[in-house]
């Protein structure tokens, strides 16, 4: 017998959208103040775990992901191991209390999908046959789930590859691009995401131009869509650059006092 | 004509453009760099270095960070980890085992089948090796014949990021000269990470791994070596230790 | 755990660039146009036993979808709401690439992405499932059958998984005053499902730099990457699945979904024609 439950709001309590008047024109303003293509406050750490060859710490608002690498190291059991490239093992998984209602441990479902969608994104830009018949794990462990949990998960986990040293073709950034009530907003939260009426998280290697991860849950129009991926093209570059920095200032911070 | 995009010694990241230019004009030294269409970008965080060498631009990159992968030719410091019939297995802090055959320690014919092995090289023994071959279908295969390899036995083995050694060396063997003139010390390194050194005292000892301490966090820096030598000094004469009488 | 697969079938090397060279010159291995879809049949109500079912052959590939139904009380926060469930099993017997056992990955992710290309526009709306609000509702078990795999699982299941609810009709259920139970005669069906919006799926795979549509299994396997785009009767974008370790540009993107868009009328002819076959026997 179900004892309690979470209050649910009913659909007349929601309002994620609220129009202003802006030097004479409307403007849509999120329940959580943002413009529609604002993204949230975002932080990235790397090299924040000992033991791992390479880790990062990503945050997109209250949304907190934690990604290590171990690896290039040898294929245990030895069948697995691939003959002329390395072999990626991918995990994305919430730890239980990161989510409203205290999610169980065992995988989900969802947890299964979204590995296998990480592992694709970044395996097309892992230069795999450097590495032949070895292994690189990689794992993301949501710690806090706001929305965006794939999208922080696979940028923290390119920033923990780079820091672990394997080579990549270009650097991995996501955000999820939603609609809500008829409005396209960049970096959807879990409100927007679970009442709005799209969600699309998209990843890039923004360097080569290259869309590694795209999927949609929702409805969009043809014109929506080409929206969609533009103002989530805008929101990766954003994201890169930041990564960018991020890397860098692990290596220069020393330098700084040199006089060249 | 090949367009650089990058000052010579500066960090990039991986997909950061390097360079643009026509195949004929750019030469790539390195498998860390990649050519996409008419750009040449980074695979790795590292510093490049660009030169202009009979109208070709070539490029390489030096990693900052990144797992030791065998190369033919490498000089390497191995941990005996198993003990075969006929061969060990070697770590050498690298995804891959090296394997020591039997032939590549002893000269003359050895009947294994009589004699165990385990006599001439132990579990936990370690060795100065060379890599004679490495390939994608096998584990690299590696020799203590030459001339200056073999069992170490007095001294101390350091571990650093593999990605250091260069830095270590220095350029014509600079840094690691003007340590082992500083310390009288013996210091072999090899480019899998790990550094053999073996001093007068245990004073000189310490010194030698603190400097190669400070060279890992200042690898990318200039005029390090200078800055070495001075630390040395000073800790040589904080400790009253003599190392150059 | 997600972990790279190790390669299906072989395609030996003669064959890959044979194919590769053919695509160039817009030719694909079957004698099919670059953007031709293969003999597609659908056959609805296959399995008399299940209150709604078909099997589809999308060229070889062979998909059966079974639809079930009970009466369970209502999920907690959705009190006004029956329930969908579905499930795909890629049956051994399909490919000798499948393994028994619980669904993989694959299976798995085809499961979740059909299930969110009916929800997401509420194919079947599911308020109106229900018997008695918070207490008793209908439960809808969709589950997909893959009997032969010769590519392109989404579009057959799809396919297959439409026809079915198209065909499913709710069997009678009398409330047994006394009990509070609903007892369900099996034997009388009584009212079709009600269907909004119909959806399908096509799927685009990228071969070096060409776009197809209908990949075979032989397509699947030297294909870098597919999209999985999933189109209704009014022409919206209703759920998107980029698939395999390759990248798509923004033109191929474009290019995909244009080619999608084009050929679900294809698919959602033949359903209509399929749902019109089966009303003119009755």
């Amino acid at each position: 017998m179900l004892r309690e439950m979470d209050k649910q709001k009913s659909s007349a309590e929601i309002k994620l959208i609220e129009w202003i008047e802006e030097n004479g024109e409307r403007i849509p303003i999120r329940h959580d103040g943002r413009r529609y293509d604002e993204l949230r406050p975002i932080s990235m750490k790397v090299g924040v775990l000992e033991n791992a060859d390479g880790s990062a710490f990503v945050e997109y608002g209250r949304t907190r992901v934690i990604a290590a690498v171990y690896g290039p190291k040898e294929a245990h059991p030895r069948h697995i191991a691939l003959p002329d490239r390395a072999v990626i093992r991918c995990r994305y998984h919430m730890a239980p209390f990161s989510t409203t209602e205290r999610k169980s441990p065992a995988p989900t479902r969802r947890e299964i999908e979204l590995s296998k969608v990480i592992r694709e994104a970044l395996e097309s830009i892992i230069i795999v046959e450097l590495y032949p018949r070895t292994l690189i794990d990689i794992y993301m462990e949501v710690l806090q789930s706001d929305g965006g949990t794939r999208t922080a998960a696979v940028t923290a986990a390119s920033l923990a590859l780079a820091d672990a040293g394997i080579a990549m073709r270009d650097l991995v950034a996501g955000v999820a691009v939603g609609k809500v009530e008829g409005v396209l907003v960049l970096d959807v939260d879990e409100e927007e995401d679970m009442y709005g009426e799209a969600d699309m998280p998209v990843a890039m290697a923004p360097s080569l131009h290259r869309i590694v991860l795209l999927q949609l849950n929702g409805v969009l129009s043809h014109e929506e869509f080409r929206e969609a991926l533009n103002l989530a093209k805008k929101g990766i570059e954003a994201i890169y650059k930041m990564q960018k920095e991020v890397l860098l200032s692990k290596y220069t911070e020393i330098s700084k006092e040199e006089v060249e | 004509m090949a367009r650089i995009f990058v000052r010579p010694r500066t960090i990039v990241v991986p997909g950061e453009v390097i360079a643009e230019g026509e195949e004929e004009d750019i030469v790539l030294l390195s498998p860390l760099l990649e050519r996409h269409g008419n750009k040449i970008y980074a695979s790795i965080i590292g510093l490049v270095d660009i030169r202009e060498d009979e109208n070709k631009t070539k490029v390489s990159i030096i990693p900052l960070v990144g797992a030791y992968i065998p190369r033919p030719g490498d000089l390497v410091i191995g941990l005996v980890e198993d003990v075969g019939l006929t061969h060990w297995v070697i770590d050498i802090m690298s995804p891959y085992k090296a394997i020591l055959p039997l032939q590549e320690v002893i000269d003359r014919p050895v009947n294994s089948a009589i004699v165990n092995i385990k006599k001439y090289l132990d579990v936990g023994d370690y060795i100065l090796a060379k890599i004679t071959a490495f390939d994608r279908l096998r584990d690299p295969i590696i020799t203590i014949k030459q001339e200056g390899l073999g069992r170490l036995v007095e001294g101390t083995i350091i571990e650093v990021q593999p990605t250091r050694i260069p830095r270590i060396i220095g350029k014509s063997k600079s840094m690691i000269n003007m340590i082992r003139a500083e310390t009288k010390c013996k210091i072999i390194a090899a480019q899998n990470g790990r550094i053999f050194v073996n001093c007068p005292n245990k004073e000189l000892e310490e010194i030698v791994f603190l400097a190669i301490r400070k060279i890992e966090a200042e690898a990318h820096t200039t005029g390090l070596t200078d800055r070495i030598k001075e630390f040395i000094r000073e800790e040589k004469r904080r400790r009253g230790v003599e190392g150059d009488g | 755990m997600s972990i790279t697969p190790s390669p299906g079938t072989i395609i030996p090397k003669i064959k890959k660039y044979t194919i590769e060279s053919l695509l160039k010159e817009g030719i694909r291995a079957d004698g099919r146009k670059l953007n031709e879809i293969r003999r597609i049949k659908i056959i609805p109500n296959y399995i008399e036993r299940a209150e709604g079912s078909s099997l589809v052959e999308l060229g070889s590939t062979m998909v059966l979808v079974g639809v079930k139904t009970d009466i369970v009380p209502p999920f907690p926060d959705t009190p006004e709401e029956g329930v969908l469930v579905v499930h795909a099993e890629f049956v051994p017997l399909a490919s000798s690439t499948f393994e028994p056992g619980p669904p993989d990955e694959n299976a798995l992710e085809l499961a979740r992405v059909i299930d969110r290309s009916l929800r997401e526009v509420k194919v079947i709306p599911l308020d109106k499932l229900v018997l008695e609000p918070k207490k008793h509702v209908w439960r809808i078990f969709v589950d997909i059958y893959v009997l032969n795999h010769d590519g392109n699982l989404y579009d057959a299941s799809m396919l297959a998984t439409m026809a079915a609810l198209m065909n499913t009709k709710l069997p009678k259920a009398v409330k047994d005053e006394d009990t509070d139970i609903f007892i369900i005669e099996r034997n009388e069906r009584t009212t079709p499902l009600d269907i909004n919006y119909k959806v399908v799926t096509v799927t685009i795979a990228k071969i070096n730099q060409t776009i197809i549509v209908d990949p075979n299994y032989e397509e699947e396997q030297l294909a870098s990457a597919r999209l999985v785009v999933a189109v209704d009767d009014q022409e919206r974008i209703v759920g998107m699945q980029k698939i395999g370790m390759g990248y798509f540009t923004y033109d191929e993107v474009e290019k995909s979904i244009k080619l999608a868009l084009e050929k679900s009328k294809v698919y959602l002819n033949e359903l209509e024609n399929s749902v019109r076959r089966e009303s003119t026997k009755e």
